[in-house]
């Protein structure tokens, strides 16, 4: 699974067809945030830049935002989040919360892979 | 440096994830998470640690005066264990504190104050207490709330007390099995039937570990204190009300002694239930679905104009939608009245809803006919 990338804010992002990125929340940030209530999705075609909230997270504790490290347009967006937020937990297949078709693929080179995201969470934990 | 209650080290054993409140490293949830202790306090019961609660004694030939003084209740009729719900007022008609208040006697109270008011009021009572008065501070006792349906059949099988002649909101002191001296009294913050429990602060982990080995008990985070008392529109106090909102916008003139005109900051209480007030607290339910927060602002949904902010919000478990309470313009505070919360630019249907949000299941506070 190289395609996997993940950042700082523990997002997950999936590379499909080669310039779409699937976006979701790592079990890091599922695990922060508990028990999960309500998403807020991105409007369908709209344009986000690297760094954008694009999306919310909503538990019982609190609310997250979901930013984007990519720029682009939102080309799909997971409707079945908005009747059962904690799909979110259950696999990257049923829990990404929406696909943004990438106008700049070289941001990818900033995103860490597993091996480095997992380096990262260890030195958050000091 | 966070202050630690005498259960700390209990909440670390149970996998407590811990969090700074009032100035204390509280619980904040345990292993299963918010939404689960939530749902058994509704179900069964849960203990919660307030011993960052402030117990307080006021004792002395002058301490119903004073108490008449500091709130505008009124406890001359109140009988020996009944304990009241009331609020302490500043000059300016503000609300310095909410708190529970327990006539023990004519002539001694125990009040019980929230955590992060507890140097505030201390200084406050001390600086208004008469001669007459004596006021202890009782920093060497724990506080456990046990919540929940479950709570009086508990009390029978771990500690053979028979607790079901004993009304809501009254207390009685008590021995644990192991023969110490409790207060136990019949009241809590999350609108089901339940004890809060004062016993010496050496004695608290063996209560809560007595607690805790009965199969119907769990431990419960302020977390989920927070989301059950918010479903019940109880005040939290900081947010719902503050040294700023009077008693009377808060929708708690209830409280208030008929006799009783002669508290600190009477002229402008009485003033505000006399002439009315501009803004009152309600409760909020969004009809749509999201999550509104403290600090939201409420729009009338027919001119989108502000009417006013959210002081407390999140997800109810027992609705699975979005409550909250907050002030809004008098005029607009009707049950029923169509709002909009405004949530990061994103208009939210809501309405104005009756308190509480789901019925109280605590007992009836009249004493059984003999």
């Amino acid at each position: 699974m190289s395609d996997m990338k993940y950042t700082k804010d523990h997002e997950w992002i999936k590379i499909e067809d080669g310039n779409v990125a699937v976006i979701g929340i790592t079990e890091f940030a599922q695990d922060a945030l508990g028990d999960l209530v309500f998403v807020e999705l991105p409007e369908m075609g709209a344009s986000v830049s690297k760094g954008d909230d694009f999306a919310v997270v909503e538990s019982v504790k609190t609310a997250a935002e979901v930013y984007t490290p990519v720029t682009g347009e939102v080309v799909a967006i997971n409707d079945n989040l908005e009747g059962d937020a904690e799909l979110i937990k259950k696999s990257i297949e049923e829990g990404w919360i929406a696909k943004i078709k990438m106008t700049d693929e070289s941001e990818i080179a900033d995103l860490m892979d597993r091996a480095a995201y997992d380096k990262f969470l260890a030195e958050q934990d000091h | 440096m966070s202050k630690q209650t005498p259960l700390y080290q209990a909440h670390l054993d149970s996998g407590a994830k811990m969090g700074p409140f009032a100035g204390y490293d509280m619980p904040l949830y345990y292993n299963e998470g918010v939404m689960a202790e939530h749902e058994w306090v509704r179900e069964h019961a849960g203990i919660f640690d307030v011993s960052h609660m402030g117990q307080v004694i006021l004792s002395g030939e002058n301490a119903m005066a004073f108490l008449e003084r500091i709130t505008p209740s009124s406890f001359g009729k109140l009988p020996d264990g009944r304990a009241k719900y009331t609020v302490m007022t500043n000059e300016k008609g503000g609300i310095v504190d909410d708190l529970i208040v327990t006539r023990m006697a004519s002539d001694q109270f125990f009040a019980v104050i929230n955590a992060g008011c507890k140097d505030k009021d201390i200084a406050w009572m001390r600086e208004h207490l008469p001669s007459g008065v004596d006021m202890q501070v009782l920093d060497d006792r724990a506080l456990v709330a046990l919540q929940g349906g479950a709570a009086e059949s508990v009390m029978r099988d771990l500690f053979g007390m028979d607790l079901s002649e004993i009304p809501y909101m009254w207390l009685i002191e008590a021995s644990l099995h192991d023969g110490t001296e409790a207060y136990v009294s019949r009241l809590g913050y999350t609108g089901e039937d339940g004890f809060e429990i004062s016993v010496p602060a050496d004695k608290a982990r063996m209560l809560w570990d007595k607690l805790l080995s009965h199969d119907k008990v769990k431990p419960i985070g302020l977390a989920a204190r927070d989301s059950l008392r918010l479903e019940m529109g109880y005040c939290l106090y900081g947010h719902d009300i503050d040294d700023t909102t009077s008693p009377i916008e808060a929708g708690l003139g209830w409280v208030m002694g008929k006799e009783n005109t002669g508290f600190i900051g009477a002229g402008h209480v009485l003033g505000h239930k006399e002439d009315g007030v501009d803004r009152a607290r309600v409760g909020i339910r969004l009809t749509e679905k999201g999550v509104a927060r403290e600090g939201v602002d409420i729009l009338d949904a027919q001119t989108m104009e502000k009417i006013g902010t959210l002081t407390s919000g999140g997800f109810s478990p027992s609705l699975k939608g979005g409550v909250g309470q907050g002030y809004v313009q008098k005029d607009k505070a009707e049950i029923g009245t169509k709002v909009f919360v405004n949530v990061r630019g994103r208009n939210i249907a809501a309405e104005v809803a009756d308190m509480p949000f789901i019925p109280a299941r605590t007992k009836s506070m009249k004493k059984k006919a003999a």
